[in-house]
């Protein structure tokens, strides 16, 4: 009985009292949200994939038509990886997926790849990335075009040896004070290029 | 109303600046300083919290216990950005791609927590409010200044970038200070923040000193003046 009049019990309970209410309006508000927040990201994703694929270039449900790939190390991850496939009368136009580039200036740079069924590339976007503002940062799209040269390009356009950064001998621009970045990216673009021919097939199988 | 509210905003915008005199909130604001557009919208993100903070901390500054008192707050507080953070990526989606970003930074900044300590918890709720919106319009200046400063030295730009916040019809805004700048790194990198708040504060400590200085001369001339009288 003393125990419970002790004034440490007293700062507890109204401690506890505080975490409880906080956390249950903290619930309150993620329950509340948690289907607009999803709805809004399937929105942001699939605008996303339609500035590399136009919407009207397939008609079939993307974002539900989808594999995954376990450990693909080509696109620089160890986890499972989602592929988007973009379909037209149930024949395949495109495939979508993340690639990730390790060796970026200041750590990981995700990339949006789309690659059309015959290996050229539909377009690569930078998701996100930590490069140093006003340098490596010209790889976003929202700051620079250089991210778009990649539309067209496969591996046999340009050829193998120059899809490196002019500083390599290659035919991609570096930026000036960054080399790091533009070299990681088109590295990464180049790996995810070969991961699409090697598993082609296998990308646009039909799910059971 | 005056007496009450007026050193309330002096201390805010000046005299006891969260980000200049008290030096609070440094990790935010040195990390998202690179740009003048980047400052304004950790700046907003911060005052949009600060005000919700301090009110709800006055309002229940009764019924939080004395030593208890911190970890009320920071409970306080997350949750609070928590809910701001859900609620802006539900239903304010466009505005959260841009200030999202910088919304769970402000859980770092202990300006929120050093203003709920220092004032809200010990006065009525009107004027924590106003303490709220000073010390994160304080916050803001400081902010958006020293983000001009470094994209100006770093950059040779003003306002890029704007049309992320403000949308397409803002991409005109951009300033570009001086033509063919080949930049300077240093600026942009974290070693320009920790100059350019220097210079600011050093700034802020001239200016301060020239006015005490002339304060000081009245007064020795009305003493002489008095004197000869």
């Amino acid at each position: 009985m003393t125990l419970m009049k002790h004034p440490v019990m007293r700062v507890g309970i109204m401690l506890a009292l505080f975490a409880i209410i906080a956390t249950s309006l903290v619930t309150l508000t993620e329950s509340n949200t948690h289907d607009k927040i999803l709805d809004n990201e399937k929105q942001a994703l699939l605008k996303a994939i339609n500035t590399l694929v136009a919407s009207n270039d397939y008609d079939n449900d993307i974002i539900t038509d989808v594999i995954s790939l376990p450990r693909a190390e080509q696109l620089g991850t160890h986890d499972v990886s989602t592929v988007y496939r973009a379909r037209k009368a149930n024949q395949p136009v495109a495939a979508i997926f993340t690639s990730i580039a390790p060796n970026g200036y200041n750590g990981k740079i995700k990339l949006l790849v789309g690659v059309y069924y015959d290996g050229s590339l539909a377009g690569v976007r930078v998701i996100s990335h930590k490069e140093t503002p006003g340098l490596g940062d010209k790889i976003d799209e929202k700051k620079a075009d250089w991210i778009r040269q990649f539309e067209g390009l496969s591996l046999s356009r340009p050829a193998q040896s120059d899809w490196k950064v002019k500083k390599d001998g290659g035919q991609f621009d570096q930026f000036t004070g960054a080399t790091i970045t533009p070299r990681a990216v088109v590295k990464a673009v180049k790996n995810a290029l070969h991961f699409f021919e090697e598993n082609r097939d296998d990308l646009f199988k039909e799910v059971e | 109303m005056n007496s009450v509210y007026g050193p309330i905003i002096r201390d805010g915008l000046w005299k006891n600046n969260p980000a200049l005199v008290q030096l609070l909130g440094l990790c935010p604001l040195l990390a998202v300083s690179n740009t003048t557009i980047n400052g304004l919208g950790l700046g907003l993100a911060t005052i949009l919290t600060l005000v919700a903070s301090n009110g709800l901390v006055s309002l229940l500054r009764h019924h939080i216990p004395e030593e208890a008192r911190l970890p009320v707050f920071m409970i306080i507080i997350a949750s609070i950005v928590t809910i701001i953070e859900l609620s802006m990526n539900a239903w304010f989606h466009e505005l959260y791609l841009i200030l999202g970003i910088f919304i769970p930074l402000i859980v770092t900044n202990c300006a929120i927590t050093g203003r709920a300590e220092a004032f809200a918890a010990r006065n009525p709720v009107g004027p924590s409010l106003v303490d709220g919106l000073m010390m994160g319009i304080g916050f803001t200046a400081v902010l958006v200044l020293l983000g001009a400063m470094r994209e100006i030295i770093g950059q040779g730009t003003l306002l890029s970038e704007a049309h992320l916040m403000f949308g397409e019809a803002a991409r005109h805004l951009k300033i570009v200070v001086i033509d063919d700048y080949r930049g300077f790194l240093m600026a942009l990198l974290p070693p320009g923040a920790f100059i350019g708040l220097g210079l600011i504060v050093a700034l802020k400590n001239v200016v301060d000193a020239r006015q005490a200085n002339k304060q000081a001369q009245v007064a020795s001339n009305s003493v002489a003046e008095t004197a000869s009288a």
